[in-house]
């Protein structure tokens, strides 16, 4: 085998990122953010609410967290409908004791299939997100750009129309892409995304239709990430967020806000010997005087309140 | 294929001839913060595949990207605390599209040796010029944006060929005669310089950089908590350091600032840190400076004893 000669070319290389969908920027050189009433570090709680179908197609890459035996997979398909059922309302109860307002990122088909749930989840007053139709349609490179569009509009559509809310933000499915979707979640109204990990505050990611904002939710630190795919125990997970908790909130006292966004699954979290873990994690990043625990829409508008569409910032 | 590479021969670790470091400090310590660009739409090498999606592969590349963006002003940061200047593994593109961390690392008189162009560049089927240009680009690349000849080499993405430990020597002899080209890091058979035999016949070595002890080995592959991750750093210190006191021995900790800067990590980070600069006996050095005191100091008797002890070929 040999490869071509411009297998050495490197058309991209050049001041600042190879694309043009946000600009280079390092944190530390952005002004500083102040949240509201003094408060430095904003913690985003967001629940993944997820429908993992039996009839997994697998296209193009079987979903992490989804049906791994010979169909019917009823062992994994139950394990994950569990959350849904048992794992959300122990979700809940804790929200209510330790005062937290999370988020909660439904795949559209929740609506569809659990109409309660989903008006018990509107009835709290957390902001909804969009998660993708199921677990099972994933957006991705090469995706047909009709077929992707359908499915967005629809995801949005049926949540808007069983949530009576607006929708602003969107969470992809295993927070993978295609080169289009973030054109087509702004041509529906989408206001900001959590795809890209990229930073650690808001920042503007360049569309067809105008900017989209990016709302980093780290992967890394997720309950999945951690304790299923990293097969760490729930103690370690708990020491993982306040150890980050600790980090972000120090680094808040000489850099201005910071942010923390923590995503969770009751399918894994909910367990009954999972639950007080996170009841644990909740006490600890909601009980600070210096912490300001909301939703990720309430963060941003605060973030462009005063740093604009964040495009000044980095440039 | 060859069986084996034959770039170094047996060197049994007992009976060495003592390395002596700087002041009699018994380990030699660096820090290796691999600093890389993954390119977003990189070119197809058959041998393999950049990402496991289908590009844009965002998970990836935004925790990458996310290493740059925030991960590695926290991680230069905790160096110079500790007094420690680090040895960059560099993805040289990175020069063109992120000159700010270079100027940041560079005023802080760090190393930069050659990590390839982009760590999505393989070598993997590359011809012998092609791979000989590939060097010499990325050689002279830091030396335009640094003004340092280059010392060392790690292959981009750990991607070799049966030729890059001959090819890195050969280019840097050519670019700056003894000045560049002299260590590389793709071995992991010693916690020791050795010599290493590349065909021009330069004096070249392999300079101990832990996989081990390497972050993305640590936390992406074998899946270790942060706080095991510390005890595991104690440990291989505290073993080098012991050994040390008969020979001295070479700590590396390889890092990648999307991997030890994340805020859930950084502080098993900054603890082994701290713990092993603490020691009275360690010298905390740049993978030159070991490899250039190793080659005036060590090198000589240990090619010696390697003809010694295998019959006395050499």
């Amino acid at each position: 085998m040999s490869l071509p000669d411009d297998y050495l070319d490197y058309p991209w290389r050049q001041y600042g990122n190879d694309h043009n969908r946000y600009d280079w920027s390092m944190l530390t050189d952005r002004p500083p953010v102040q949240w509201p009433n003094g408060k430095r570090l904003a913690v985003w709680v967001n629940v993944s609410v997820e429908f993992y179908p039996l009839n997994q197609r697998g296209i193009p890459f079987k979903v992490p967290n989804g049906m791994t035996m010979p169909y019917p997979d009823l062992r994994h398909y139950s394990l994950r409908d569990y959350g849904n059922r048992v794992g959300i309302y122990r979700f809940l109860k804790a929200f209510d004791r330790y005062n937290v307002t999370p988020t909660f990122a439904l795949n559209g088909q929740i609506a569809e299939r659990y109409p309660s749930l989903l008006s018990r989840l509107a009835d709290t007053g957390a902001e909804l997100l969009a998660h993708g139709w199921n677990m099972d349609h994933l957006h991705y490179g090469g995706q047909d750009k009709a077929e992707e569009a359908e499915q967005i509009k629809r995801t949005l559509d049926t949540l808007r129309k069983h949530s009576g809310q607006s929708i602003d933000g969107w969470l992809s499915p295993a927070k993978n892409q295609s080169e289009n979707t973030p054109d087509l979640l702004t041509a529906e109204g989408v206001r900001y995304c959590c795809d890209w990990v990229n930073d650690e505050m808001p920042y503007p990611f360049r569309t067809e239709q105008g900017d989209l904002m990016m709302m980093p939710l780290p992967t890394e630190l997720e309950d999945q990430f951690v304790i299923g795919n990293n097969l760490h125990s729930e103690d370690s997970w708990v020491q993982q967020v306040k150890d980050a908790f600790d980090f972000l909130l120090e680094e808040s006292a000489t850099q201005g806000g910071r942010m923390l966004g923590l995503n969770i699954h009751p399918w894994m979290m909910g367990q009954p010997h999972r639950i007080g873990c996170l009841e644990e994690v909740l006490e600890y990043v909601s009980g600070h005087d210096a912490v300001w625990q909301t939703g990720s829409g309430e963060i941003l508008q605060a973030f462009q309140g005063q740093q604009g569409s964040g495009r000044e910032a980095s440039s | 294929m060859m069986e084996s590479l034959n770039a170094y021969e047996y060197y049994a670790y007992e009976n060495r001839p003592k390395i002596r470091w700087p002041n009699g400090a018994r380990v030699a310590f660096w820090v290796a913060p691999n600093i890389e660009f993954y390119e977003l739409n990189p070119p197809p090498n058959p041998s393999r595949k950049a990402w496991p999606q289908p590009n844009p592969a965002v998970p990836g590349y935004s925790i990458r990207d996310w290493g740059n963006r925030v991960g590695h002003k926290r991680q230069m940061d905790l160096l110079e605390k500790y007094g420690i200047r680090g040895s960059v593994s560099l993805s040289v593109a990175l020069c063109d599209h992120h000159p700010e961390i270079i100027a940041a690392c560079k005023d802080r008189d760090w190393e930069f040796f050659s990590h390839g162009i982009y760590n999505t560049r393989y070598t993997y089927n590359m011809s012998e010029d092609q791979e000989r240009a590939m060097i010499r680009d990325s050689i002279e690349t830091i030396h335009r944006h640094t003004g340092q000849k280059c010392a060392g080499y790690l292959a981009p993405a750990l991607s070799h060929s049966e030729h890059t430990l001959d090819l890195f020597a050969e280019v840097g002899t050519e670019l700056f005669g003894d000045d560049a080209g002299f260590y590389t890091c793709d071995l992991f058979h010693d916690d020791q310089p050795t010599p290493v035999q590349v065909r021009s016949g330069k004096r070249f070595i392999s300079m101990p950089y832990s996989l081990e002890m390497n972050d993305t080995i640590v936390y992406a592959v074998n899946k270790v908590e942060p706080r095991h991750y510390l005890n595991m750093l104690k440990r291989h210190f505290d073993r080098l350091y012991e050994e040390g006191a008969e020979s001295g021995t070479v700590m590396c900790i390889p890092t990648h600032n999307y991997q030890i800067s994340c805020p859930h990590r950084i502080k098993a980070f900054e603890e082994a840190l701290e713990y092993i600069t603490g020691h009275s006996d360690v010298w905390v050095a740049t993978g030159r400076e070991i490899a250039e005191h190793y080659l005036a100091n060590g090198y000589d008797d240990a090619r010696t004893a390697i003809a010694r002890q295998n019959g006395g070929q050499r």
